[in-house]
């Protein structure tokens, strides 16, 4: 008996931020989509770029490169959609990555104490020792309940909070 | 991988009624239900009078009506956007907030509502009910009580002058054949 076969295998898709790759659990992730229209509006969140359209869902663009790599990609990116936690919820973010992404099994090494916060463990891949990452410590939001409720997907149904004002036609 | 699945659709849509409008190149839905009135922000601002609250640069300028004191707030201030005070007026119901914009892009009608998604944690999430898909476009829906906050308004009031230095204030009127129209 190894130590390797008390390990597990696990799948994950490894990314490229400029010329360092990365990896994030298969399990958490979507698709790997073109580069699309990003739409932008005012807000105050760092690092959120703007939203895109993806399957009829709205999907916020989050660029994790500049914490990553140090500086922000300018090269053609595609959108690795992935899944983030909130608590008990999750959503969907839009990763911009550096070319085509790639599925491999790899064994787990789980992060050390002295690990930064981003860092989930580590897998070794052809050669490399590659960062698997924790989104939910590499993107930007609150796991603390909101002010406000979420809005309804149907705009018919209201929150009670806006009053006569907002009522529905 | 996680399949990402399309939104699921139950039932038939209701519809709500938008104004889409702009400040500056940015474009805005408002649900036209909570806007009371549309005026020139000259009409409006004819009967203002000059307010400084500390921490409130939006504000401005006030108007009263009668008992009511409605505060005239810049959007393009609101949202951070480099562009001047608008030229139109939204009186926002059941607000104490007129809204300067730009223009109406024009009124529509909204049948999907998305929640603004959580990777937006700051102040965003009071300024939006969520985001709207129209024409392949992606538009923030804006919260008509999110542009003053109970502790703006407490500055605004401690910086109003007495009501008496007022009184002679009219009350802003279309006299004048100038724009303005009544919703709803």
């Amino acid at each position: 008996m190894t130590f390797s076969s008390d390990l597990e295998l696990k799948s994950f898709v490894l990314l490229r931020l400029g010329e360092r790759r990365f990896a994030v659990a298969a399990d958490g992730t979507a698709e790997l989509v073109a580069p699309s229209r990003v739409f932008r509006f005012p807000h105050k969140t760092a690092k959120i770029e703007g939203v895109i359209l993806r399957r009829g869902r709205i999907v916020p663009v989050c660029d994790i490169a500049e914490r990553l790599i140090g500086k922000y990609l300018t090269s053609r990116r595609f959108y690795l959609i992935a899944l983030r936690h909130y608590g008990q919820r999750t959503e969907w973010v839009a990763l911009p990555v550096t070319g085509e992404c790639e599925l491999i099994s790899a064994e787990l090494t789980p992060a050390s104490a002295s690990d930064e916060p981003h860092v989930a463990g580590w897998l070794s891949h052809g050669g490399d020792v590659i960062e698997v990452l924790n989104l939910d410590a590499l993107t930007p939001g609150s796991n603390e309940f909101l002010p406000y409720p979420a809005a309804q997907n149907e705009v018919g149904a209201r929150p009670a909070h806006l009053g006569k004002a907002e009522a529905s036609p | 991988m996680t399949p990402m699945q399309a939104p699921v659709k139950s039932g038939p849509l209701r519809s709500e009624q938008i104004i889409l409008f702009r400040i500056g190149e940015q474009l805005f839905a408002l649900s036209s239900s909570s806007v009371q009135e549309v005026r020139s922000a000259d009409s409006l601002c004819g009967g203002a009078y000059e307010i400084s609250a500390p921490g409130v640069d939006k504000v401005r300028q006030f108007v009263r009506r009668g008992a009511n004191t409605l505060f005239l707030v810049s959007g393009a201030a609101h949202f951070d956007l480099c562009a001047p005070d608008g030229i139109l007026a939204f009186v926002l119901r059941n607000t104490r907030t007129a809204l300067l914009v730009d223009s109406i892009e024009k009124m529509t009608a909204m049948t999907r509502l998305q929640a603004l998604p959580l990777s937006f944690c700051h102040e965003e999430r009071q300024w939006y009910r969520g985001l709207t898909a129209l024409d392949q476009t992606v538009v923030p829906v804006v919260r008509p009580e999110g542009f003053l906050s109970d502790e703006e308004l407490m500055k605004l009031d401690a910086a109003l002058p007495p009501p008496e230095s007022a009184s002679e204030e009219p009350e802003a009127q279309d006299d004048n054949g100038d724009f303005g129209m009544e919703l709803n």
